[in-house]
């Protein structure tokens, strides 16, 4: 992915030097090969064991992918040991691991036990995979990204908290200033709004976290190169642990009006309220699975059209498609700018707008 | 299907890393930022008040040293016009008291002349007698013989002296 990113900054350039020479390069091109454009941009998407940069092609014409290995941390339950190791000694997924009596194989992106020291796979007649897996907690792409995000957040706003320290009661400035119609917009638009003056301070900072969390990491997302790219909240994971932290300070905080507004609806015939509760127990996770949903959906679509777009450029395998390609790229990045804060805002205002239904008191 | 099948190690991971930041961002980050945009908030709201209420204060401070102003413009008038009044009074005593004075004075003059001429007609009175009897000497020594015509000659001389 890195690579086809990098032909995307290589035909931006070549387009701002000379259209004519592009289009002439393209003819002369000797190694056509096929790419599988469905497997490349899957592959972004995906989370993976190790940052691949680009890739290098020796004298014999092998291309080897150059990439920043990530920690493999693998915990086995019988008998409980961890192994911890980098995931270059898997080389790209190319061969076996073994440590102690475990061999580990990567097979489709995932780690499994192999069979022996070699790294055969048992497959049954449907060619599904039957080996068993150790529990996976590795440093992957996205939890590398992770990291970088929360420190960066870290960081940033503990620089904002200073700012206000160093200069109390004085007009925002910098970074502070930047920072502060945002969180005010956070605390009274979204939380004061939907929670109400008396209750929403309780809440706040979990709704400013999960704002600039989500905003973060969607435009880390965005940046093509290391250390952004990865497909952090367009995965489903991500998504939904996110949106389970809404489901549980909701219903953790939830008065007795919410529950009896589930399991006892005023003003319900009472052969109703069975069914009633069942719909509304449903309700409660409808609400975060919606969230988790349309978090991932939005920024892993972002994700597959810039790629599909650049992809075109392979597809049609001509350097003159790159006018069209770049032109369509730069309108999808713009949109998916806006998209990534527009789809933080969301997840944002909804999570706030379930804490509001489940502790303030309704009336009807 | 692995694109919508959460993995383990990114639920995991996730849910350490935003508990962490959600702890560390509450305690580092979103408190003292909140906090002090509502202190400042609240500074701003207190200045605003209190420069309300003194443009009130200075107001009613204005609207005073006018009541102030009117009252000593008042009271000035009347002590000038007290003072005016004091001093008409005074120079009209004063006249009075002059006038009574110069009078009784003159009264006094006029009195004393009066006793003076009385007094200067008494010596006078006196004189005249002595003279009178200093004159009959004369004539006594002078014309004993005479009588008649002595006598005749002092009637005459008293007379002439009384009409002075």
């Amino acid at each position: 992915m890195i690579q086809i990113l990098k032909h995307r900054f290589l035909t931006t350039f070549l387009l701002l030097c000379c259209f004519t020479i592009t289009t002439l390069a393209s003819e002369d091109t000797t190694t056509k090969e096929k790419i599988d454009i469905n497997e490349v941009i899957f592959s972004h998407i995906a989370d993976s064991y190790d940052w691949h940069m680009w890739d290098i092609t020796d004298e014999q014409g092998v291309s080897h992918p150059v990439s920043m290995p990530l920690p493999i941390i693998l915990i086995n339950t019988s008998p409980f040991s961890i192994d911890v190791f980098l995931s270059s000694e898997f080389h790209h997924g190319h061969s076996p691991v073994t440590k102690k009596e475990h061999t580990y194989v990567i097979y489709n992106n995932k780690i499994y036990y192999a069979n022996n020291q070699e790294g055969e796979l048992t497959f049954n007649e449907q060619g599904i995979i039957q080996n068993a897996q150790p529990i996976d907690i590795s440093i992957t792409k996205n939890v590398f990204t992770l990291f970088v995000a929360a420190l960066l957040m870290i960081w940033l706003f503990t620089a904002c908290a200073r700012a206000y320290k160093r200069n109390p009661g004085q007009a925002p400035k910098g970074l502070q200033g930047f920072m502060e119609p945002l969180i005010l917009f956070i605390k009274e638009d979204i939380a004061i709004a939907n929670i109400g003056e008396k209750k929403h301070a309780k809440f706040l900072p979990y709704l400013l976290t999960v704002f600039f969390f989500i905003w973060f990491l969607n435009i880390i997302g965005l940046i093509p190169f290391f250390p952004g790219g990865a497909n952090v909240t367009g995965n489903i994971s991500v998504t939904l642990v996110l949106s389970l932290f809404t489901l549980f300070i909701t219903n953790m905080y939830a008065n007795k009006s919410y529950w009896r507004h589930i399991f006892a609806m005023p003003g319900m015939p009472v052969w109703l309220l069975p069914i009633m509760a069942v719909v509304e127990l449903i309700g409660i996770i409808t609400k975060p699975f919606a969230l988790t949903i349309r978090l991932f959906a939005n920024i892993t679509a972002g994700h597959i059209i810039v790629l599909s777009l650049v992809s075109l450029i392979f597809i049609f395998q001509s350097l003159s498609i790159s006018p069209v390609s770049v032109f369509f790229v730069l309108f999808m990045d713009v949109l998916e700018l806006f998209v990534a804060t527009l789809q933080a805002y969301i997840f944002t205002m909804l999570s706030a707008l379930f804490i509001g239904m489940a502790v303030t008191e309704q009336e009807h | 299907m692995d694109l919508i099948t959460p993995g383990f190690g990114l639920v995991f991971w996730t849910t350490v890393i935003f508990l962490i930041l959600l702890l560390v961002l509450k305690k580092v980050a979103w408190k003292p930022i909140v906090g002090a945009i509502d202190s400042r908030n609240k500074s701003i709201a207190d200045a605003l008040k209190l420069a309300e209420t003194t443009r009130a204060e200075m107001a009613q401070l204005q609207a005073d040293n006018e009541t102030i102003i009117q009252e000593a413009r008042k009271e000035r008038d009347t002590l000038l016009k007290e003072a005016r009044d004091l001093k008409e009074q005074i120079i009209a005593q004063a006249q009075q008291e002059a006038k009574s004075e110069a009078e009784k004075i003159t009264q006094q003059a006029l009195q004393s002349i009066e006793n003076e001429k009385l007094n200067a007609i008494e010596e006078l009175r006196g004189k005249v007698a002595e003279i009178s009897i200093e004159i009959a000497e004369k004539i006594l020594a002078q014309e004993l013989s005479d009588k008649k015509a002595s006598e005749k000659f002092i009637n005459q001389s008293i007379q002439n002296l009384k009409l002075n």
